[in-house]
């Protein structure tokens, strides 16, 4: 297992740069803790898969180096990197047994009969098809074939890393709930660094330790599920992360209020008024309808979700969106929106500012 | 305008064999699809556009019996999870395309196309080619060409499967408007049941080539007729436990007691499957009514506005959705509650004998 270091990456798929924009993998410096769950998460075309495709060896970054614990890879081919990957489809021999599919990569490696025994009935048992061992793989359904990939991506103890790309895209909602809770278990048993590429949020979240949101081939936060809910650092996190994505709204500062219109919005803290353009962000979650105190809004529609409704409401051209209780009850005198003082954003040109001191 | 299936059904060897299905849509209406790969959505769509023929029955459009009609003969417009243009045409050509092939006059074509476009939001971009769109664009422009037919029905096939989870959610607050500017019978087949929701209109769940259900989609959704049902409209998955009904006492799992009130008073004696939705699992006593489990704690998931918990109680795995961020430990005991109000009945074959009560309330 290994530290993941990007040391002043970046890439560009031109043999002749011009500018940034030119790039698809913007200057990028972080490093990886060993033994944690990362998921890289953006639209595509945000450079997600260029940054996997570096570190997997399938590409040679144009710029900078990568390392794997003091190792520098940069170079080096996807077989020397020791790492393991999954990919979208499943990758399953048709004809060969569960057990001889989960066993490929050992066998590989020349490791000892014995050991590949007992490892694959141990990964066969994390993954339930401890049942299945001895049949053909030709004919199992697309998520047994997709664990069967899975197992086989965790099959070895000694990678610097697993890769995952997208691995979720062809099974069936409730299929990935089995799927993710046996991925999650297999980290917390394993401890193996692993990285995790998609464009779905839930998945993203809900698998990593941290969450690298991308876009533009620029990364453009590192965080917990939940300073990336609750502390967006830029409008596009606020965005892309949550759903609806948080509420944002053009305001004025005033201390420890923003005004919008004539409508007055408590702010979590004093902010000196800034150059720049200030938008208040406040994610839907808490976002309430009040008949009185907020911002005058009309109702477009409510959604019902299920276990929530979603209240799209608009304010002068801005949808403000509202999730309310699934028994939630939306009086005709319910047209006002009103924000969770403690839990307003506040934006300066789409970055988070913090307040001071009240 | 309505489409009527009358005991149709599908003729072995495809992949799904659909039983006999009777089904009537009704002008203006949006219909989900709702069930996992292999339940028949693909299968019933081609048999109501005609590219299949059905085994048995019959398709009524307008009145008029159309099972043997070619589909070419029909007003039907089909749009599939792959996004299917003309990579060498403009955007506008590609709307056109099947108006020209109807012989219409280019002034017609060309109304009809701006209009799509409008509604579409493609406007600015009808000198394009399809490769110079994003993937949603691309999509947008496939569902004009399908809309600008005008056709009577509009067959969705997992549109918006292959897009990003972003742009998903802006094309599914966007498709009920386009559907309600339309005015055709729209077909929608999905496999999450979120989708269903938010698309409203009716839904009809799907499960091994049968229709469960079929009904306004916040009904089927609330007041499952069986656990098949509630199974196939529930993401997390539905939570069971078994259940004994005895005097004027419901046990349920480990012995929890319950009083048998409202529609449960009225109850047989004897053993039962109970259900209850993931997102009305509690971890504090909510109500005074509220049963307490102690269970497992498997695996916890942080989505920032809401955490996913896997539980294992009474020999079960049961998923848990809490509001808000909850650091709890893996492998601990964890108390959960469980309020009476919230438990679907089903008899051990699974047929629904008493809706959870606070669905009869909504």
């Amino acid at each position: 297992m290994a530290k993941i270091t990007l040391d002043n990456l970046a890439h560009s798929y031109l043999s002749h740069p011009r500018g940034p924009q030119d790039y698809a993998l913007k200057k990028t410096t972080h490093v990886w803790d060993d033994g944690e769950a990362y998921a890289l998460l953006g639209s595509s075309g945000c450079g997600k898969t260029t940054l996997l495709n570096i570190i997997s060896g399938l590409l040679i970054p144009s710029q900078g180096r990568i390392l794997f614990n003091e190792t520098d890879v940069t170079d080096a081919p996807t077989a020397e990197r020791n790492i393991a990957q999954v990919f979208q489809f499943p990758v399953v021999y048709d004809t060969m047994s569960v057990r001889d599919n989960l066993a490929f990569p050992l066998r590989n490696r020349g490791a000892s009969t014995s050991y590949i025994e007992g490892r694959v009935q141990e990964i066969a048992k994390l993954i339930g098809l401890e049942n299945e061992l001895g049949r053909k793989a030709r004919g199992l359904t697309a998520d047994v074939k997709q664990k069967i990939s899975l197992g086989r991506g965790l099959v070895r103890e000694d990678v610097n890393a697993i890769l995952f790309d997208e691995p979720l895209t062809v099974i069936d909602p409730q299929m990935k709930w089995e799927l993710r809770t046996q991925l999650k278990t297999l980290h917390n048993e394993l401890g193996h660094t692993m990285i995790y590429v998609t464009h779905d949020q839930t998945e993203a979240l809900s698998f990593a330790d941290k969450v690298v949101v991308m876009s533009e081939g620029q990364v453009v936060q590192i965080g917990t599920p939940e300073e990336l809910f609750e502390a967006p650092a830029h409008t596009f996190v606020g965005f892309f992360i949550g759903s609806p994505g948080m509420n944002l709204l053009e305001a004025r500062l005033d201390g420890t209020k923003a005004i919008i219109g004539d409508t007055e919005i408590g702010l979590p803290a004093h902010f000196d008024d800034p150059v720049g353009k200030v938008q208040i962000g406040v994610r839907p979650e808490y976002t309430k309808l009040a008949s009185s105190g907020g911002l005058p809004v009309k109702i477009l529609r409510v959604e019902d979700v299920g276990r929530h409704k979603i209240v799209r409401t608009e304010y002068f051209g801005n949808i403000i969106n509202v999730i309310a209780g699934e028994s939630a009850e939306i009086g005709a005198d319910m047209t006002q929106v009103v924000f969770d003082p403690a839990r307003v954003n506040v934006y300066v040109d789409n970055w988070r500012v913090q307040g001071g001191a009240q | 305008m309505t489409l009527v299936l009358e005991n149709v059904s599908s003729r072995p060897g495809g992949r799904v064999l659909i039983q006999p299905i009777d089904l009537t849509l009704e002008n203006g209406t949006m219909n989900v699809l709702l069930g996992p790969t292999g339940s028949g959505k693909t299968e019933l769509m081609r048999l109501m556009a005609g590219l299949d023929t059905p085994r048995s029955g019959r398709i009524l459009w307008h009145g008029d019996d159309v099972t043997g009609k070619r589909v070419q003969d029909r007003g039907v417009a089909m749009v599939y999870q792959q996004f299917i243009n003309y990579p060498s045409m403009t955007v506008y050509d590609n709307i056109a395309s099947p108006m020209r092939l109807l012989g219409q006059s280019s002034s017609e074509v060309d109304a009809a196309v701006r209009e799509a476009a409008e509604m579409m939001r493609l406007s600015d971009m009808l000198d394009r080619k399809p490769l110079e769109l994003s993937g949603g664009q691309q999509q947008r422009c496939a569902l004009a060409r399908a809309l600008v037919k005008n056709a009577g029905l509009v067959l969705l096939d997992e549109p918006l499967a292959n897009l990003d989870y972003k742009l998903r959610e802006e094309l599914r607050v966007e498709i009920p408007r386009i559907f309600e500017e339309s005015g055709s019978i729209f077909v929608y087949a999905t496999t999450e049941p979120e989708e269903a929701l938010l698309l409203g209109g009716n839904t009809a769940t799907l499960w091994e080539g049968r229709v469960t259900q079929f009904g306004p989609t916040p009904e089927v959704y609330r007041r499952p007729v069986d656990a098949t049902t509630a199974k196939v409209f529930s993401d997390p998955p539905m939570n069971f436990l078994p259940m004994t009904k005895e005097a004027d006492k419901m046990y349920f799992g480990d012995g929890q007691v319950s009083d048998a009130q409202g529609t449960l008073a009225g109850l047989d004696d004897g053993e039962y499957l109970a259900g209850f939705r993931a997102n009305h699992v509690a971890l504090e006593q909510h109500t005074e009514t509220a049963m307490k489990y102690t269970s497992r704690l498997v695996v916890t998931e942080i989505t920032g506005s809401e955490t996913f918990i896997h539980l294992e109680c009474c020999g079960q795995h049961w998923f848990g959705l809490i509001n808000g961020v909850h650091d709890l430990t893996l492998g601990e005991k964890i108390s959960v509650w469980l309020d009476i109000r919230h438990i679907y009945v089903f008899t051990e074959d699974g047929k629904l004998v008493a809706p959870a009560a606070y669905a009869m309330a909504a």
